[in-house]
């Protein structure tokens, strides 16, 4: 990784488990400042639970996570707080506030973090609202929108309060490829444009390789491949292969395990 | 071995029961201890008191109504048979006061509200709003646990008395207008024999109690509750199952204290 950026994020020896099943084992990463960081996987490795690990909404059994050197585990609510207005996330279903229109949600964060007037705060939420192509539904409640302008309204209420990093889960899951096309437009030009730091997590390969600065691929509970698109598409990883090029059969196997199947037609096994 | 495999399920319930009593008031404290907010509370909390209290008050008013003109014809056949009828005023007050307002008022509040607070509650947190207030640095238990809270609490104990007030002018309906008991015999003895400190006063205390005990219920189990949709059915049910249980069982408390 290009060690010339400071890092935003450094995941470090992080270990995390749910019941006894284990998520992730000594997980180490990096997203440098102002990059777009593209974490990807198979469906079911823990890429959601990473980015709440990384937010603190879930703590590891082991490991840190550093947000710009501090320790998110560590730190006291109110500093996690104040870390969190430093940071933002697109929930993969939007997770609009749903007893509120879209211009108030956007809203929602300058008027509990701010005493600016509202005449400013209509001003700020209009210009968000335009980035995302969303100025004229301000008045609409979110389930007026279809998914996508759901997820892009979610994406400018993300922004609104100028975060330094944004974390995206899943932004392109169940879209249209129109909507896919524009969430992928509107990731690249947003984090040039206001220098954020990106995290995309996503098993959209097309799309995420399109967008991502660096990538990390992790599956069976730690990162298995990790480098620039180019890096990656050269890669002769056999497992990497596979998910970079959607076989159902490979190194990840198709068949959940299970008892021989002959055995189990001729009735053995019962 | 089946012996200790039951003794372990019994060990691992009464851990679960205990665990979340903990995790329970360690969420109504977090909710009701901050300091509150007056500019941006205040209106959190005038639209929890529409939903949870204005929005409960016909049903409340029409079993009201109903429970007292019931409570008057039964109370006036029996009462009759004994050359008592003219009582027929303070055993309806009375009835209503120290039980049926506060009790009948706790079980419909949960049916009503309680059930509606634990499934908004659960749909944010499975729509994901509640991690989204956490991510805008927003504490859920600020803003979506401690208006409900204190919505609760204000609104059961005004909707008590109401139902009560309702109740015995439909104890005067039945008794006065239709069955011909004097009125100002009614009223009078009604008058004199509900006390301040004794009736109303025990009424009050007990709805309040009702209150923090179905409102705390019903905002846990919506905070807990497993986010997809039959957990949240799960939780609905056991809010009203656990609230009307615990409304019963703390009204026989309660009553063995003030009136034992």
């Amino acid at each position: 990784m290009d060690n010339q950026t400071p890092n935003l994020v450094e995941v470090r020896n992080m270990s995390f488990n749910r019941g006894s099943r284990a998520i992730f084992k000594d997980l180490n990463l990096t997203i440098p400042k102002g990059k777009v960081t593209a974490i990807m996987g198979p469906s079911g490795i823990g890429k959601t639970t990473l980015l709440k690990l990384i937010s603190g909404q879930l703590t590891p059994d082991s490991g840190q996570v550093l947000f710009d050197g501090h320790d998110i585990h560590k730190v006291s609510r109110k500093e996690l707080f104040n870390l969190r207005q430093r940071m933002s996330m697109l929930f993969q279903s939007g997770a609009l506030f749903t007893d509120i229109n879209v211009a108030d949600n956007v809203a929602f964060a300058l008027r509990e973090h701010s005493n600016l007037p509202e005449s400013i705060i209509n001003t700020i939420v209009a210009m968000k609202l335009e980035a995302v192509g969303l100025r004229g539904a301000g008045k609409l409640m979110p389930n007026e929108l279809s998914g996508g302008m759901q997820r892009r309204a979610a994406l400018a209420r993300a922004i609104a309060l100028e975060p330094e990093l944004v974390m995206y889960d899943e932004p392109f899951a169940g879209q249209d490829p129109i909507a896919m096309g524009v969430l992928v437009k509107l990731i690249k030009e947003l984090s040039e444009s206001l220098n954020l730091t990106s995290v995309v997590v996503s098993h959209d390969v097309v799309e995420v390789l399109s967008i991502a600065d660096y990538v990390y691929v992790v599956a069976d509970k730690k990162v298995i491949a990790e480098g620039t698109p180019q890096q990656l598409k050269q890669s002769d990883n056999l497992q990497l292969q596979q998910f970079m090029g959607g076989e159902p059969d490979g190194p990840v196997p198709f068949h959940f395990p299970a008892p021989d199947y002959k055995k189990e037609l001729m009735g053995e096994n019962r | 071995m089946r012996i200790v495999e039951r003794i372990t399920a019994l060990g691992h319930n009464a851990i679960e029961f205990i665990s979340g009593f903990g995790r329970a008031g360690i969420m109504l404290w977090n909710a009701i201890v901050n300091v509150p907010r007056f500019r941006k509370g205040t209106p959190l909390l005038i639209k929890q008191l529409y939903v949870v209290g204005v929005q409960s008050f016909v049903i409340i008013t029409i079993s009201g109504l109903f429970i007292g003109m019931v409570l008057a014809l039964q109370g006036y056949n029996i009462l009759s048979d004994f050359g008592t009828s003219e009582s027929l005023g303070p055993m309806v007050a009375l009835s209503l006061l120290r039980e049926l307002g506060p009790v009948v008022t706790a079980l419909l509040f949960a049916g009503r509200a309680g059930s509606a607070l634990t499934a908004e509650i659960g749909l944010m947190k499975s729509t994901e709003q509640l991690s989204s207030l956490e991510m805008m640095a927003v504490d859920p238990l600020r803003q979506v646990i401690a208006p409900r809270f204190w919505a609760g609490v204000i609104s059961m104990p005004l909707l008590a008395m109401i139902f009560s007030a309702v109740g015995i002018y439909g104890g005067h309906i039945v008794g006065v207008e239709w069955k011909g008991i004097d009125a100002g015999s009614f009223w009078s003895i009604l008058q004199s024999q509900v006390e301040w400190h004794q009736d109303i006063l025990n009424s009050l205390i007990k709805s309040v109690v009702f209150a923090v005990v179905v409102t705390w219920i019903a905002l846990y189990r919506g905070y807990q509750v497993i986010p997809n949709p039959e957990g949240i059915s799960r939780a609905t049910t056991k809010t009203v199952v656990q609230a009307s249980l615990a409304v019963l069982a703390l009204d026989f408390l309660l009553t063995a204290l003030m009136f034992g």
